[in-house]
């Protein structure tokens, strides 16, 4: 469904990624692991278009994206949980959610989503009302992941969800991306710090390292990796 | 400092206070008169501040050309005037054609300078924003003194005298009133646009942050667009309206009204849209008592010490939100 082939993005002279190759199945749940500064973000952001690559192809079912603005790629349907949530701080939390719908028009559906989203996340409907910015960490993750959910995206990427959250919340918040991935059939793709968790709620992981994917198995396969156990789970 | 800002701030308002009562009651139809004179004077500058701040908020910007596009509204309506006037077209609807006009040519140039003069700096130090805005200012305030003429032109005025208003316009004249009637109509459709519409909720969004916008499907070069549009609309009509009150223009009248737009969205907090009209109105009537009651040469003189006064103790404005980064 979406095809990274050989894309190489940049920083100014920093050379962020160096022709990394990755391949997410429709229906899948992905998971992409990596230390710090390895590139995961850079990943998505050449994705979404924000910081475009230099070099390569990225294709949305065939179809060539890699040189899209951000507007166009969202209106194909990919949608992006940003490292840091990025909540609006002074929009209300009805607000947000009403953002991450700006690119549709049926009021009947966005309604029916908006039910959706505030089923997953019962405190969201409570908080309505109040600004973005006063959510706590974790309510604003699954403030984030509800307005992205409004664009009704075809693939999902989260950046580090379970960035700064309490365990319990984070497993709360996979719990429901798998739900997600199986109730609407959403493609999720997921780069986490946290290698345990998210290899164990992905098919299939990738592994980052400077700028360049170093392995990629099933992610069962990777939790008993000797490698990846050493250099990512601590063992 | 914050006690040193506070004592000055209670010894300032206690001798204003003081000096306020006192004149109240010597002569208070001239207190009056002076506090409408200064909301006059206010809404003009909150027409023209609101730019200032919107694309402040937007680009954390200064668009020093911004005076420019208020002179080009007094301009182009100015010329539509004269020209239909000649033509003995009917005042009802030179006025209307003299706004039209002017908003619709204002618009062009305000989106043009963004385009040429801002959007290839746009990832450049802001440093260079600025001066390519500074150098835009003077670029057109050069064109039109070229293209026209240096001297003050006549502008007919296109507000007639009311005549239900005739018993209150030695307080108040008809342009006075249709100046501000006209900035609360621009002030109320502003606020449903930004607070309702599709583009305005683009543009909160963008101005809260740029890449989660992009990140949701909004055009970001789109809303930046849309919002100098917006601010030079607003900009347009308050030209005309100044026009009108004061009965003579030339190509140098933004400089002047542009820079006291600028102290009052600071003092406003800019990029605050409330702010910005708080700030004017402020502004606006405080320059209309002190040259009231004081020296009237030192207006100008007046509103820069506000300027200085706020940057040194309150940067941030009345409404300011945080410690914005200001040139
Ligand atoms: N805006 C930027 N300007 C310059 N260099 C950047 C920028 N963003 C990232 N980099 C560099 O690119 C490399 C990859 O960064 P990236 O943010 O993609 O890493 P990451 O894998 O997401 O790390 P983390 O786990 O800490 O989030 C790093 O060396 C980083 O310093
Ligand atoms: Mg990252």
């Amino acid at each position: 469904m979406l095809k990274l082939t050989n894309i190489h993005t940049y920083y100014g002279n920093i050379h962020a990624l160096k022709g990394i190759d990755i391949e997410v199945e429709e229906g899948e749940v992905i998971s992409l692991i990596g230390a710090n500064g390895a590139g995961k973000s850079t990943t998505l952001m050449t994705t979404c278009g924000i910081v475009p690559a230099k070099k390569g192809r990225i294709e949305l079912n065939g179809e060539d994206i890699t040189y899209l603005p951000p507007d166009e790629i969202v209106k194909k349907g990919i949608c992006q949980v940003p490292e840091g949530r990025r909540i609006f701080p002074y929009l209300t939390v009805a607000e947000n959610l009403d953002m991450g719908a700006f690119l549709r028009n049926d009021t009947e559906k966005i309604k029916q989503d908006l039910e959706y989203v505030y089923e997953l996340f019962p405190i969201l409907a409570n908080r309505k009302n109040q600004a973005g910015g006063t959510l706590s960490g974790g309510e604003q993750q699954m403030l984030a992941i509800s307005r992205a959910l409004m664009s009704r995206p075809k693939i999902l990427l989260l950046d580090e969800p379970s960035l700064g959250l309490a365990p319990i919340i984070v497993k709360q918040i996979f719990a429901i991306i798998g739900k997600i991935n199986q109730e609407n059939k959403t493609t999720i793709f997921i780069v986490e710090q946290n290698a345990n968790l998210a290899l164990k709620a992905a098919h299939r992981g990738y592994v980052m390292e400077t700028g360049q994917i170093t392995m990629t198995d099933t992610g069962a396969n990777l939790l008993v990796n000797e490698d990846v156990k050493k250099a990512y789970l601590g063992i | 400092m914050r006690w040193i800002s506070i004592g000055l701030g209670l010894a300032v308002t206690g001798v204003i206070g003081f000096f306020a009562v006192r004149e109240l009651l010597i002569d208070p139809l001239y207190f009056f008169e002076l506090f409408l004179g200064g909301l006059t004077r206010g809404s003009i500058y909150a027409l023209i501040a609101l730019g200032y701040t919107m694309v402040y908020g937007i680009i954390q910007l200064i668009n020093f050309a911004h005076g420019e596009i208020y002179m080009i509204g007094a301009m182009t309506a100015l010329i539509v005037a004269s020209v239909l006037g000649l033509w003995g077209w009917n005042t009802a609807v030179i006025a209307i054609l003299a706004f039209v006009f002017a908003i619709v040519y204002s618009c062009a140039y305000g989106f043009t300078v963004e385009k040429i003069a801002y959007k290839p700096l746009r990832h450049a130090p802001r440093l260079s924003a600025l001066i390519s805005a500074i150098g835009m200012s003077l670029f057109l305030q050069n064109y039109v003194m070229l293209a026209q003429t240096p001297e003050y032109l006549p502008f007919r005025t296109l507000i007639p005298d009311f005549h239900f208003w005739e018993p209150y316009a030695h307080i108040i004249t008809s342009v006075e009133l249709t100046i501000i009637i006209t900035t609360v109509i621009v002030m109320i459709l502003l606020g449903i646009l930004i607070k309702f519409t599709r583009i305005g909720k683009a543009m909160r969004a963008t101005a809260q942050d740029k890449v989660m916008a992009a990140l949701l499907g909004i055009n970001v070069n789109n809303v930046i667009s849309a919002t100098f549009v917006v601010g030079s609309a607003t900009a347009a009509i308050g030209g005309v309206l100044i026009a009108c009150h004061v009965g003579q223009i030339n190509f140098f009248i933004g400089f002047l009204a542009g820079l006291k737009a600028f102290i009052a969205a600071v003092l406003g907090g800019i990029g605050s849209i409330p702010g910005a009209v708080l700030g004017s109105l402020v502004l606006g009537i405080s320059e209309s008592y002190f040259t009231g009651y004081f020296w009237s040469e030192y207006e100008d003189v007046f509103a820069f010490s506000i300027l200085v006064l706020i940057l040194i103790f309150r940067p941030s404005g009345i409404l300011g939100k945080h410690d914005a980064q200001k040139v």
